[in-house]
């Protein structure tokens, strides 16, 4: 076998290759080959490190020194000042620092509170080489659980590690499992949910990008556990790499036996087959992405039949995200215990969350449950750009809520999440700063129920539409009191009437803006003012009479032409005529323009 | 439908016919299919949705009926460069909306069309997954992040 005295790893993730790094790839090959040392030095694609606000990411080992935003400019000093003559290249690194030794990446704010489980091998390995899963404890799980383990002990130790699923609700694990077993039938099936759909999520992705494998190892312990020989991954045709990534690693586990006919020589076979979404919001939903696997349009059916009795085909069924299915073979191999030791009482592990939006440091995190939002972000997410306040985080997408900056100090567990009115969800984290409206917000999301509702049951139908309506006239300045009250209705008969997740859970966004923003749905409906700006129709631009040198440089700037005045006097805008594009405030060069 | 249709094109109607034959004894490969003719063809005319309803033996009423229900397949034909800018929460939150309008005033189009030259169509997605480098669009296979509505001039000008 083939040594090396260092390691380059180039992110190959989603997030890199849109900042470049597929160039940086080709870059290194060369300029290792021009110092004669492409045999002493080994570049590796590898999957996502989390910081992709700082992307491309380039890590070197042994001394793992992280890169970022690094250019095929600099690439050649990279060789020849860190790996010709071991000097790291300071101003490239996340934080630049003079002491060496502390450069380790592992050592910086972004990751000292983070707990890699589920993204483990993400940024580790080479997630298209099975060998660099396998030297990694890869399918060492399976391994166990095939020769070791009777079916029922592999139930028994995900039911005590008590790990809850991670692509929403939080249902346990252990017992969609347990049901399944018990299910009789000639034909079982094992389904993977990688139709990451909440925007703002990206986990999910990330984990197929870069520990593909994880996820077939999981699933084949899933199938040994229920008694199913078939798997189905339904992937979102979004996702080109993850889809590629998957399945070259079903080739080549096919192609070691650990997947296929007779695993690890005893009589369990399992198969694996990629089934691809084509973007619908509701195949996220379980029964609808089963119905969309069957090749029909993605509507949901009505529970019960529960999966584990009629899914797919109409066979049992389980179905589990592929961030629960990561933690699946760590859980295996090192016992419930070791586990049920991560986290809080009721939410025992880690979730990743793909932190965006209004902060410093967007990317993944991974945390143990129970950590406080503060930590997620000021320690490791380094707060909030440009010294704006904090105002509120979104989590669980489209189905979840706000927490709102007083609550900026709850731990992050499933049910302090569903107390406060939010939710887990798949773990989309959006942040939002003073400048963002939460009227709008709540719209932005209904907008996009509206458009994502299947159209099946009519509170879903519309319900949402009616509630879409009411804001938008809210956030035009004609909304009246009585319409909060709708609101208020409508929310109530659509989360108790409409048929699945979706409609069920679609005015979350609504109720938690109005629980804890209620004072900016009145100023939009009765002071007819937006306070975060951000509501065109309720904006006047002004110019500020004392502070206007008279330039006209805003007048020339008004493509309305709507400012007037005489040079070196005060400047006024008719706001009859104006469009609200910006452009006189942008050009102002006194600041003597504002919007209110 | 004049001579010059895209659907009587021999050359993809056989590749088409070739995808539809192997998988039509495979359980629920409609999808599938529809994912292979819609590369083969650049979205889904009438034409297309009606030999893969005969090829496969499934009612065209069904074809139809899950060609418009998801949102990667298309009815109209899309541009030579295919504009999608992501309008998910954290690219929204980033000003994506401010981007997208900037796009329809310089395309002088609106989304989910295609330039009269069918050189760039528009499109606005869902999350693409690249919310680190929010707000994020993609023209073709390219991505492009961290934009600003200033930006959008400079990126149709490369095409």
């Amino acid at each position: 076998m083939q040594y090396y005295r260092s390691h380059v790893l180039v992110c190959a993730g989603t997030g890199c290759t849109s900042s470049g790094s597929a160039v940086l790839f080709d870059e290194f090959e060369q300029r290792l080959k021009d110092a004669g040392i492409e045999n002493e030095v080994k570049i590796v694609k590898t999957g996502c490190f989390g910081l992709c606000a700082e992307g491309p990411i380039v890590v070197v080992y042994p001394e793992g020194a992280m890169y970022c935003r690094v250019t095929k400019e600099d690439v050649q000093e990279i060789v020849l000042e860190h790996l010709v003559k071991g000097r790291i290249v300071n101003r490239l690194l996340e934080k630049p620092t003079e002491v060496v030794e502390k450069t380790d990446a592992q050592e910086s704010d972004f990751f000292k509170k983070q707990m890699r489980v589920a993204l483990r091998n993400c940024g580790r390995i080479n997630p298209e080489n099975i060998d660099e899963y396998i030297a990694y404890d890869g399918y060492a799980a399976l391994g166990k659980v095939v020769t070791e383990m009777t079916p029922e002990d592999v139930i028994n130790v995900m039911l005590d590690s008590g790990i809850r699923g991670r692509g929403g609700a939080g249902f346990p694990t252990g017992r969609k499992w347990d049901f399944a077993r018990k299910s009789v039938s000639d034909k079982k099936y094992v389904c993977c949910n990688a139709d990451e759909g909440d925007p703002g999520a990206f986990m999910d992705r990330s984990i197929l990008e870069g520990d593909p494998h994880v996820v077939l190892e999981a699933m084949a312990i899933a199938g040994y556990a229920i008694g199913s020989d078939q798997g189905y991954i339904y992937v979102r045709a979004e996702y080109p790499i993850a889809v590629e990534r998957l399945q070259i690693a079903i080739n080549q586990a096919k192609e070691y036996g650990l997947l296929g006919k007779n695993i690890f020589g005893t009589d369990f076979s399992f198969d694996i087959e990629l089934r691809l979404g084509a973007g619908a919001f509701v195949c996220g939903e379980e029964t609808a992405l089963m119905t969309s696997i069957e090749g029909h349009r993605g509507e949901p059916r009505p529970r019960p039949p529960f999966p584990a009795v009629k899914g797919l085909f109409q066979k049992p069924t389980i179905l589990n995200n592929v961030e629960t299915y990561a933690n699946v073979p760590q859980i295996l191999l090192n016992g419930a215990d070791w586990f049920k030791g991560i986290g809080s009482e009721r939410s025992r592990g880690t979730k990743v969350f793909a932190v965006g939006g209004k902060i410093k440091n967007t990317g993944l995190v991974e945390i143990p449950m129970g950590t406080p939002l503060r930590d997620i972000i000021y320690d490791i997410g380094g707060g909030i750009p440009n010294g704006k306040k904090f105002k509120a985080a979104q989590t669980g997408g489209p189905s979840g809520g706000c927490i709102p900056a007083s609550l900026i100090d709850t731990p992050i567990e499933y049910d302090t999440l569903i107390e406060i009115g939010s939710m887990m969800g798949s773990g989309g984290l959006i942040v939002m700063d003073e400048d963002t409206c939460m009227v709008d917000i709540a719209k932005f999301f209904l907008a996009f129920t509206v458009e994502e509702s299947c159209g099946k049951c009519p509170p879903c139908r519309i319900g949402t539409k009616r509630m879409y309506d009411i804001l938008d006239k809210i956030t035009k300045g004609k909304g009246e009191l009585k319409d909060i009250d709708d609101l208020y209705e409508l929310a109530e008969a659509i989360k108790t009437s409409a048929l699945c997740g979706l409609g069920q859970t679609a005015p979350n966004p609504v109720l938690s803006t109005l629980r804890y923003f209620k004072d900016e749905y009145i100023a939009h409906v009765v002071d007819k003012k937006c306070p975060a700006g951000v509501c065109k129709d309720l904006l006047q631009y002004k110019i500020v009479a004392e502070k206007c040198k008279g330039c006209s440089l805003c007048a020339r700037k008004c493509p309305a032409n709507c400012i007037h005045g005489e040079v070196k006097s005060p400047f006024v805008i008719d706001n009859s005529k104006c469009l609200k594009c910006g452009a006189c405030m942008e050009s102002c060069k006194f600041g003597a323009i504002i919007k209110e | 439908m004049g001579n010059n249709c895209e659907c009587c094109n021999d050359e993809k109607l056989a590749k088409l016919q070739a995808i539809i034959a192997e998988s039509k004894d495979q359980q629920g490969s409609l999808i599938h299919v529809l994912h292979e003719a819609q590369l083969i063809y650049g979205y889904l005319p009438i034409e297309v949705q009606k030999v893969i309803a005969e090829g496969m033996n499934i009612p065209l009423a069904e074809v139809y009926g899950v060609v418009t229900f998801y949102a990667q397949f298309s009815l109209k034909p899309k541009g030579e460069y295919k504009i999608s800018i992501c309008l998910g929460t954290a690219c929204y939150v980033k000003g994506a909306d401010l981007v997208l309008d900037k796009f329809k005033e310089q395309l002088k189009i609106e989304v989910g069309d295609c330039t009269e030259d069918g050189k760039f169509s528009l499109d606005a997605c869902r999350c693409i997954g690249a919310c680190g480098l929010a707000p994020v669009l993609t023209v073709n296979s390219d991505v492009y992040g961290r934009l600003v509505p200033e930006d959008v001039p400079g990126i149709l000008a490369k095409y």
